[in-house]
């Protein structure tokens, strides 16, 4: 196991605690604000030197909104980040920029985060001289971290438009090591690329991070990447960490019925595999930051919530569209278990019930595409929650 | 657990005499450029059968998108179709006069877009934009027509359809545009729907409900299905054949099963071991496709992926000869490589 105990906080690069971040609308014509979002409710996490932290879920989840929080592109409406044992959050303007030659972002479009009238000498060297580097030792640094993107010096003169979208991915690496950060913040950085580029970019951030002993925060939606590139995972789902832990826990063992519905959504290159699977079809839509909903804000799609019930263990109560435990309507669930391991779920699930969910075991006889997990109720896709 | 008849089962043998709904033959496509003309499409053969699914598999830049868009007369100026037919029932759209293809479109071959956005018209209601879509090929009274929207809007499984008829597409998240959109493409009962990327833009688990929301549709009308992916575990969760297209170009072709089980073209093969995947170790460092897809200005003499290519190396028939697509293994099977006997020699071990 990757994962170190959480006690030993010397090695912690990146801290969260109890993390908020509420948007509000502004008002209109001296009206009150109509509505807020709460982008991200109570966030804790932690990095470590040189490990990789996947950060995923869907689109509203909250996962680029803590990319940015940690940058203090946001300010937090409450709660604590601090940054190499340093609280971060009350920073002002000229402190924040003295921190950020100690973390960088990379961004996922290579084509819009790089401006097309500067050559590459330049966007690499800008970092450098907007933090004062002495400009002796511009040219040789310059050199070296080409190198290491795997861009070959020479093509220093040249302008972006010039490069294809994998090589201005590169170009965007660069930009963010040059100032030799401890944690670069990754958004959905191959997610603009073609497949087979994927695979150069993922190598080189591995590389790199071998060699340097740098900390990631790698976003994204792409589950098979995430899985690919981190040591810890945490499953994001409206602004909250439904489930967090050691990389091969979370998707050979996941416990929250959201991280095992995603990991059944996901298709796997393997015709036989596909047949095998079953597949859960999720109610519904994720909901809105604006309408959490009460108790665990997963009810209103779980389908983990739907068999509990139809098992008729303890209390129930219909909401939803649909027959659900009292507690998952009603109490908002923290994040808990044993170790490193944690979900935020009252009825989380045992191994042996994932690989049956799952059917990613030698179930021959379960071919059956969309078959329903035992004690389930067909999914109504008409969702009330929309 | 009780047996459950699934679209797939019923989709996986689809009959094997039946006629191709689309077929398209030798399509070539250009856009005139400088020093050169750029050939998006290069000889491209492909057909669907009905109730099939056909996916067709390509990297940006592959042809796959452009080979669709020739087939339906849609190449914006100043690309042209040089060469090729593409039967729709016998019927060669490429020879039919513009009024005449304008009513095919929609009535019989219908396209889904990746980006549920651009498809629809921020200005007009749902509802209006998809009974505009009935009315122009239908004589229908407006009421008729709107009953038709809600009805279609019902079909994909848009909650609370009578209300959301009347909604703007910003009012609806990404899977319901896309919804919406889908039910445009299905309002004429089409024989052919053309999914172009239809769940890129979306979230794993509406891109699930979405490609469902399809088979439920294509096992219902047994309507043909041609899916432009470039996720190979969406091919293999739907798909029922496979082309794959390289430079403007099918490099590969053949059923579901020997595409995945027995690849027979390099390219293939190296598109498997780059991607990550669920079940392969996650430490494993992947095998990345070195280099770049090649400009459709400037092919190479030979085979358009030899300079990529792990089997070419140096070897002069893949610098100097442009293999033909032709049959590897089994009939069935295509496969566009000088060298396919390598890969058969290097026996077909599960990727």
């Amino acid at each position: 196991m990757t994962d170190q105990p959480l006690a030993e906080t010397e090695n912690a690069i990146l801290e969260l605690d109890n993390v908020t971040k509420v948007f509000e609308s502004a008002g209109f014509l001296g009206r009150k604000p109509s509505h807020a979002v709460r982008a991200v409710d109570g966030v804790s996490l932690r990095i470590d030197r040189g490990e990789t932290l996947g950060l995923v879920g869907e689109t509203g989840s909250g996962k680029s909104t803590i990319g940015r929080l940690v940058l203090r592109l946001e300010d937090p409406t409450s709660g604590h980040i601090a940054f190499e044992g340093t609280d971060i959050t009350g920073l002002g303007t000229r402190q924040v920029r003295k921190l950020r030659q100690r973390m960088q972002m990379v961004f996922q479009d290579p084509y819009g985060s790089l401006d097309p009238r500067m050559t590459v000498r330049d966007l690499i060297a800008e970092p450098m001289i907007v933090h004062g580097a002495p400009a002796a030792e511009i040219p040789a640094r310059l050199e070296q971290i080409m190198l290491q993107v795997g861009l070959n010096p020479r093509m220093a003169d040249r302008y972006a438009h010039e490069f294809s979208g994998g090589q201005r991915q590169r170009i965007g690496v660069a930009r963010a090591l040059v100032l030799d950060p401890s944690l670069l913040v990754l958004d959905e950085p191959v997610s603009a690329l073609d497949v087979s580029i994927q695979a150069q970019i993922l190598n080189m951030l591995r590389d790199i991070q071998r060699t340097r002993n740098i900390a990631y925060l790698f976003i994204a939606h792409d589950l098979a990447v995430v899985r690919h590139i981190s040591h810890r995972v945490a499953v994001l789902y409206l602004g909250r960490i439904v489930e967090t832990g050691p990389r091969d826990e979370i998707y050979e063992r996941p416990r929250h019925p959201y991280t095992v519905s995603l990991l059944s959504s996901v298709p796997v290159p393997d015709p036989d595999m596909e047949r095998r699977r079953n597949r859960i079809v999720l109610h519904g839509e994720i909901s809105s930051g604006t309408a959490v909903p009460a108790g665990c804000r997963f009810h209103p799609r779980c389908f983990r919530a739907r068999m509990i019930a139809a098992q008729g263990k303890g209390p129930t109560i219909e909401r939803a569209g649909a027959v659900l435990p009292v507690r998952c309507v009603e109490d908002d669930p923290p994040l808990s278990g044993e170790g490193t391991h944690q979900a935020a779920c009252h009825f989380p699930l045992a191994p042996q019930e994932t690989v049956d969910i799952l059917a990613t075991g030698k179930r021959g006889a379960a071919h059956a595409r969309n078959a329903d997990p035992p004690g389930y109720a067909p999914p109504r896709i008409a969702g009330s929650d929309i | 657990m009780e047996t459950v008849t699934t679209p797939r089962n019923a989709r996986s043998e689809p009959e094997s005499d039946g006629a191709a709904v689309l077929e398209i033959r030798g399509l070539l496509t250009r856009f005139p450029g400088e020093p050169v003309p750029a050939t998006v499409v290069n000889d491209v053969s492909l057909s669907v059968r009905a109730g099939e699914t056909l996916a067709v598999v390509g990297e940006s830049g592959s042809g796959k998108t452009m080979t669709f868009v020739s087939a339906m007369g849609l190449v914006a100026h100043p690309g042209r179709v040089i060469a090729g037919e593409a039967l729709l029932s016998g019927i060669d759209l490429l020879k039919l006069p513009a009024k005449e293809l304008r009513k095919r479109r929609g009535a019989e071959i219908a396209m889904v877009f990746q980006d549920p956005l651009s498809g629809l018209n921020p200005v007009f209601r749902i509802g209006d934009q998809i009974m505009a879509v009935i009315r122009a090929h239908r004589a229908l009274s407006r009421t008729d027509a709107r009953k038709e929207a809600v009805r279609l809007l019902e079909r994909v499984h848009i909650p609370d359809a009578g209300r959301r008829v009347d909604d703007y597409p910003h009012q609806l998240s990404g899977g319901m545009r896309q919804r919406a959109l889908i039910a445009m493409a299905i309002a004429l009962g089409p024989k052919v729907l053309i999914a172009d990327e239809p769940t890129t833009a979306l979230d794993v688990t509406v891109q699930a409900q979405i490609l469902e929301l399809l088979s439920e549709i294509q096992a219902e009308t047994g309507m043909a299905m041609v899916l432009i992916t470039h996720d190979l575990g969406l091919v293999a969760r739907h798909a029922d054949r496979v082309a794959v297209m390289y430079g403007g170009r099918v490099v590969e072709q053949g059923a579901l099963d020997a595409i995945f089980k027995r690849t027979r073209h390099p390219y293939t093969v190296a598109l498997f071991r780059s991607i990550p995947h669920l079940d392969t170790p996650a430490d494993s460092d992947l095998t990345p496709i070195q280099g770049q897809p090649p400009n459709p200005s400037r092919l190479p003499k030979g085979c358009a992926f030899a300079p990529r290519c792990y089997l070419a190396q140096d070897r002069r028939d893949c610098l100097e000869r442009s293999p033909t697509l032709a049959a590897a293994d089994s009939p069935g099977h295509l496969s566009a490589c000088h060298h396919w006997h390598d890969l058969a020699a290097e026996g077909d071990k599960a990727r």
